[in-house]
């Protein structure tokens, strides 16, 4: 994937959107005299929005800026734009003062934030006012009530909006929370002020049980954060989260451009965005257009937002929960539905000029546009909870993009995730006359989606394609949890991918002699049967760094140029001719009975075959020699860090005896804080890493004593 | 490039001129072409070629063509099972013990040994087949053979521990020193697998004191050394008594720890002489000469890591890797495409059948082995029982020396017309022989058949290029001498399983000896059959193999390769003896 493709715009949008813009900028023009036409703005972002907001501006002949921080300074974004400044260190994203100057210094008259980072920092927003910088977003007063969430409630209460009934308040008398618990009527939720991660965390199905949950929640909060403070609030057993992304311009116009259904989370972050809402009755729809637009307009806000609610699937009420005040990760569902650019939307706003659509416009284009969907592709490992993974991109091939097949994408292949930001290497966004369409089209385009590197979610993904109840449309946010079985099917491995990924390392191999023995290549010569006789093995991937994975066998035997036996599983393969493309790591052969195009990437010990839009992982086990050969120690009596992390706490020393699931040490990646624990009750011999060591997936963090 | 040169118009102009210069500013456009001049018609290269490619008049669906055709495969289909067999190596009870140890069967190495994608040219499987009475020693108990590795080939010499614990037979003596010779004619590395328990003691007669027994293994390994040909050593098994210096001579050695020993004595022996007691690992293990003695230079886990650092040696001897032919790359160093032959190989079988007394049409058997078919034929109508000329077999460029029949004195020259055209230009020769003998009789001496014969046998003798012999007839009296036998030191010597060999048929040996006035003996002529066998010859390493005469051409092809592929030789130009005029 080169550059320019990861840049070009979907075709769909730009005709539209330049026709619309030549139109609302001259009646801006001709109206009023406040537009302000920026011809140079920064980025102050990383990554596939910053080549997404990159692209617009591109287009408008806007001159773009960016930024990088020291490992980021291969980044796609940074080498995108010849005035790329260099921040510094891993954190300098969110070093607004700094950011300014630069954008003072090289003439910038705006500021882009993106998403994450300092898009909702209010005070960065004021400074870039006070500047003289416009600050491509809401005006800081907004993002400052909005980021605000008992603040945020109120106005919204206020504006008619409705909120989650709950009681937030300082009285903990049991009876008095348990008439608030009536009020809101059953089930409730009892939850910890201070708490986390579920713990102080009760439901109360039925008033019946509701004093016996809250003394429990509040024992379990005290244990566990030194404060019993509670609030009470509705409980929804099927919840849906449902948002509305809307635009609002200086002269106090604002658009609903439709609603988004993101329940498909893991982690409580969204994997799969989609437009239209499934199964969402119209008159609701056009009752959350209306409430976001009140939420927007009660705020004063201007620009891009998107007002979150939570859909409650049995009983059809919502609530609001919060409005983001900038563009999200998800916006390309909406500019898929609609048709229209809504990043140069947030350009033309900033400008000054009017929406260049009203309500009525933007919904006649909704109904005409269809079902869109958006795949997040992340560096992480759904088997393991989705932890997130990072490492250089040995191998992308992407589908082929078109009006209806979109991908917004900040890394190409050789590029390295880096485990200091977030792992998302792309969003597929694809648009279908129908809903079934769309799903047909988002399973097709992930399985020509290839990723070999890191460990990514795109195998996920395409099993949640072909979900039943996701088909059906069947979303909540428990989805994942709730489908947990189905969506994490045990593997199973073809003896034909076997086959040809052995095939693979033989080719790979072979390169250098096959040239120079001139026609002869590995064929049986004279009676004795062949020397080309091969064993090899490979296991299953499992957990990185563990080896407990099943191991196959594949006898390849080679018989004549390019023609191989194959013996795998029991199963015989005779003749298989087979060649292999050095430059794209396709295989090809021809079996008695098929043909298969396998893609096989090597990574050290690890085997990634792409073959009929599948992707296997594999590990070569290491011969027998190697660990004696090499000293390597035997890993079963080490805690092996589960992922490329930061060390933040050791909680035991050499000479501990430790209980099983007893903390060893704290680690931190991508942001996330995992507590290992110990898999067995033994003797610490050894902790290698200390606090503040940065360590790669599958090295040894504790070193057990041997069991006596 | 036809066009005319602006020589040639040049000196149209200054013949011309003179007597057209008048008139000739009015037309100075048209040139027109002088009548008496004609031009060099274009011949198209592929037109030039059609010229050297062989026809074929073979019809295979002919009765003859049929019956050939299986006598043939029967053949084949028995070497096929003779070589499955001895490719096993020793007796079950004696693999199982081997990979009871943790050892790698000996095949094995030698897969594990050569790069992927590549072709081992396994030298005289059928080595020791028959020879020994009620003993059965399968390839000699020693696998020796040409195999790429890291790029390089090399003559590779294993043995075989599971054939009678890898005793050196004088039949293994032979096929060691053999395999030592070839590596030193075409400058091939060695790299000896060992796992051998030395001299077979009850042969000792036949395997110690002569020249080309076994001390002349270490002669060679000296002698190759100093001429910078590289060798190793894989010591996998033990290493006894003269056996030591296989890997004590290499000019590298890897040792398998716990697995491969090495000393002038074994326990046993040190016990009854010294009273000494230790242990086979303590006397000569890979601990120990790795790290105390240093008679090893590296110490392998096991039979796989001793062969991964063996292609790692094989990578720094910094020898010339195997390349295509020269001729065959074009300017960019892009490979062109070798020709195959325009016929099918396997039609051979029913060409040449197993019956040696049908003259065999060798120009179907070189239609089948070069390139393209394409054989460009020296002195085509002269001499014709002796088929000479040029062609290319897998890209190189070789002189083929070919029976049509008996040898005359015409041929004889012809022959030796050609050796001498190819040692003169550095062209390999391939020698394919199917020979009754010289022309008798009263006309022939008349002729000088004596010493035009001799001239050809001198021709051979003395061309000092790679030679390459097949035998796909018989080979007789002195035809096999001038047409390039054993004796005249192929680089390689195959047979086709049909072949036989010896000084002439046993019928003419039975005549002949009734003649002389002895009546023959009548198992005398079962015997002479017998031993005319190709397999006799290759059981005794009269031959480098028996092949199937479809692979003949990659059989050459090999042969080719690493006969030219290797450290380029001394500039050697061939000086011929007299010949006798």
């Amino acid at each position: 994937m080169t550059l320019s493709s990861l840049l070009r715009i979907t075709p769909r949008l730009a005709p539209n959107a330049a026709r619309r813009t030549s139109r609302a900028v001259s009646s801006t023009t001709n109206t009023s005299n406040t537009t302000k036409p920026l011809d140079s703005i920064l980025i102050a972002n990383r990554g596939e929005i910053a080549l997404r907001v990159g692209r617009t501006a591109a287009e408008r002949g806007i001159r773009v800026t960016t930024l990088y921080t020291d490992p980021d300074s291969r980044a796609q974004h940074a080498l995108s734009s010849p005035f790329a400044f260099n921040l510094g260190s891993v954190s300098a994203y969110l070093d607004g003062d700094r950011i300014i100057e630069i954008a003072k210094k090289e003439g910038c008259q705006a500021i882009h934030p993106g998403y994450g980072f300092l898009s909702e920092n209010s005070a960065f927003a004021q400074k870039c006012t006070e500047a003289g910088l416009v600050f491509i977003g809401p005006p800081y007063k907004a993002i400052e009530d909005m980021g605000d969430k008992s603040r945020s409630k109120e106005i919204m209460t206020a504006a008619g909006v409705p909120c989650v009934p709950g009681y937030h308040g300082k009285n903990q008398d049991p009876t008095f929370l348990e008439e608030q618990a009536d009020r809101i009527t059953y089930p409730v939720l009892i939850k910890a002020v201070k708490g986390g991660g579920g713990k102080g965390m009760r439901i109360a199905s039925s008033k019946a049980v509701f004093q016996a949950q809250l003394e429990s929640a509040k024992s379990e909060a005290m244990s566990s954060f030194g404060d019993d403070n509670v609030l009470v609030e509705k409980y929804i057993t099927t919840p849906r989260h449902i948002e509305v992304q809307v635009f609002a311009d200086k002269h106090g116009n604002s658009v609903a451009l439709g609603e988004r259904d993101c329940s498909i989370q893991r982690r409580h972050q969204k994997v799969l965005e989609e437009s239209p809402a499934p199964h969402l009755p119209d008159a609701t729809r056009k009752d959350l257009w209306a409430k976001a637009r009140a939420a927007a307009e009660a705020v004063g806000y201007e620009g891009a937002g998107t007002v979150e609610f939570i859909f409650d699937n049995d009983s059809g009420d919502f609530y609001f929960m919060e409005m983001n005040t900038r563009l999200q990760v998800e916006h390309p569902v909406t500019e898929m539905v609609t048709g229209q650019d809504l990043v140069h939307w947030q350009i033309l706003v900033a400008e000054g000029a009017k929406l260049p659509l009203t309500q009525e416009e933007v919904e006649e284009r909704i109904a005409r546009s269809g079902h869109g969907i958006e795949a997040r592709i992340y560096a992480e490992n759904p088997e393991q909870g989705f932890i997130p993974d990072s490492g250089r991109l040995l191998h992308v091939r992407t589908p082929a993009t078109s009006d209806d097949i979109r991908i917004d994408a900040g890394f190409v292949q050789g590029d390295d995730v880096s485990a200091h930001y977030d792992p998302m290497i792309a969003k597929l966004i694809v648009r279908g006359a129908d809903r079934e369409e769309a799903l047909r089209k988002l399973a097709a385009a992930l399985e020509e989606y290839e990723v070999a590197g890191p460990v990514t979610n795109i195998e996920f993904l395409k099993t949640i394609c072909k979900s039943p109840d996701f088909i059906a449309g069947e979303v909540e946010t428990g989805y994942i949890e709730k489908h947990r079985e189905e969506l994490f099917p045990p593997k199973i491995i073809e003896e034909e991918v076997l086959a040809q990924v052995a095939l693979a390392c033989l080719h790979r191999d072979a390169v250098s002699g096959a040239r120079s023995s001139a026609g002869v290549a590995g064929s049986t010569v004279g009676f004795t049967p062949s020397y080309q006789e091969r064993q090899l093995s490979f296991t299953e991937v499992t957990v990185p760094g563990s080896s407990d994975g099943t191991t196959f066998n594949v006898r390849v035997q080679q018989t004549g140029d390019y023609t191989f036996n194959v013996e795998v599983g029991g199963r015989i393969f005779e003749q298989v001719v087979s060649r292999m493309d050095q430059a794209s790591h396709i295989v090809t052969s021809f079996f008695a009975h098929t043909r298969l195009d396998t893609t096989v990437i090597r990574d050290e010990d690890t085997l990634i075959a792409f073959q009929r839009g599948t992707q296997y992982r594999l590990t070569v086990p290491r011969a027998k020699w190697m660990e004696k050969a090499l000293g390597l120690k035997d890993v079963t009596n080490s805690v092996l860090a589960p992922m490329p992390c930061k060390v933040l706490r050791v909680e035991v020393q050499a000479g501990d005896v430790v209980e099983k699931d007893q903390p060893l040490v704290v680690i931190e990646s991508m942001k996330m804080e995992t507590v290992i624990r110990s898999p067995q009750r033994g003797t610490i011999a050894r902790v290698v890493h200390k606090k503040g060591d940065q360590c790669k997936s599958g090295t040894p963090l504790v070193e057990f004593a041997e069991s006596e | 490039m036809r066009a005319p040169s602006p020589l040639v118009l040049r000196s149209w102009g200054s013949r011309l001129g003179p007597r057209k210069c008048l008139n000739s500013f009015r037309q100075p456009t048209n040139i027109t072409r002088p009548t008496y001049r004609t031009v060099a018609s274009y011949t198209h290269p592929h037109h030039a070629s059609a010229l050297s490619v062989l026809p074929t008049a073979v019809d295979t669906s002919s009765q003859e063509y049929r019956e050939n055709s299986e006598q043939m495969q029967e053949l084949l289909d028995r070497m096929n099972g003779l070589h499955t067999k001895i490719a096993r190596g020793g007796n079950d009870k004696a693999r199982e013990k081997h990979i009871a140890r943790g050892k790698m069967l000996p095949r094995d190495r030698i897969s594990a040994l050569v790069d992927p994608g590549t072709s081992f040219l396994e030298l005289s499987a059928l080595a020791g087949h028959g020879v020994y009475e009620g003993e059965d020693v399968p390839a000699g108990g020693i696998i020796t053979g040409i195999g790429m590795v890291e790029g390089v080939n090399c003559m590779i010499v294993a043995n075989d521990s599971t054939v009678k614990g890898g005793t050196y037979y004088p039949i293994t003596v032979k096929k060691h020193l053999r395999a030592q010779a070839i590596a030193q004619e075409n400058r091939l590395p060695c790299i000896y697998l060992v796992d051998s328990g030395g001299a077979n003691l009850p042969h000792q007669a036949d395997v110690f004191p002569d020249r080309d027994h076994f001390g002349r293994i270490f002669f060679n390994q000296a002698r190759m050394s100093s001429l910078g040909i590289p060798q190793l050593s894989v010591v996998m098994g033990p290493c006894t008594a003269g056996g030591a210096y296989v890997p004590a001579m290499s000019d590298e050695t890897i040792i398998v720890e716990n697995q491969g020993t090495i000393f002038l004595a074994g326990p046993p022996l040190v016990k009854a002489a010294t009273g000494e007691e230790v242990s086979a690992e303590d006397l000569g293990g890979g601990q120990l000469h790795s790290s105390i003695s240093g008679v090893t230079d590296y110490l392998a886990v096991d039979d796989a890591h001793a062969i991964v650092l063996a292609r790692r040696s094989v990578a720094n001897l910094n020898y010339p890797t195997t390349t295509t032919p020269l001729q065959l790359e074009n300017g960019n160093g892009d490979s062109l495409v070798v020709k195959e032959p325009l016929y099918d190989p396997n039609e051979l079988n029913g060409i040449v059948g197993t019956n040696l007394r049908r003259q065999i049409p060798v120009h179907e058997v070189i239609a089948r082995i070069v390139d393209g078919s394409e054989f460009a034929e020296f002195k085509r109508d002269y001499g014709s029982t002796l088929v000479t000329g040029f062609a290319r077999i897998h890209g190189h460029r070789v002189g083929i020396v070919a029976n049509n029949g008996i040898l005359f004195s015409e041929s004889s020259l012809k022959g030796a017309h050609f050796i001498e055209l190819c040692a003169q230009r550095r062209i390999p020769l391939v020698f394919l022989q199917n020979i009754s003998g010289f022309m008798v009789g009263a006309d022939a001496e008349k002729g000088g058949i004596a010493k035009n014969g001799a001239k050809l046998v001198t021709a051979v003798a003395c061309a000092d290029v790679p030679k390459f012999t097949v035998v796909f007839g018989s080979s007789a009296g002195a035809g096999n001498y001038g047409m390039c036998g054993r004796a005249y030191s192929p680089r390689l010597l195959f047979m086709w399983p049909n072949a036989k060999i010896g000084v002439m048929g046993s019928e003419q040996l039975s005549a002949v000896m009734e003649a002389v006035g002895r009546s023959a003996d009548p198992a005398l002529k079962d015997r002479i059959d017998r031993e005319s066998e190709a397999t006799f010859s290759s059981a005794r390493l009269w031959d480098d193999g028996i092949i199937p005469p479809s692979q003949t051409r990659k059989m050459l092809g090999l042969g080719l390769a690493a006969a030219l592929s290797g450290k380029a030789e001394p500039d050697v130009q061939t000086r011929f003896g007299v010949f006798r005029m």
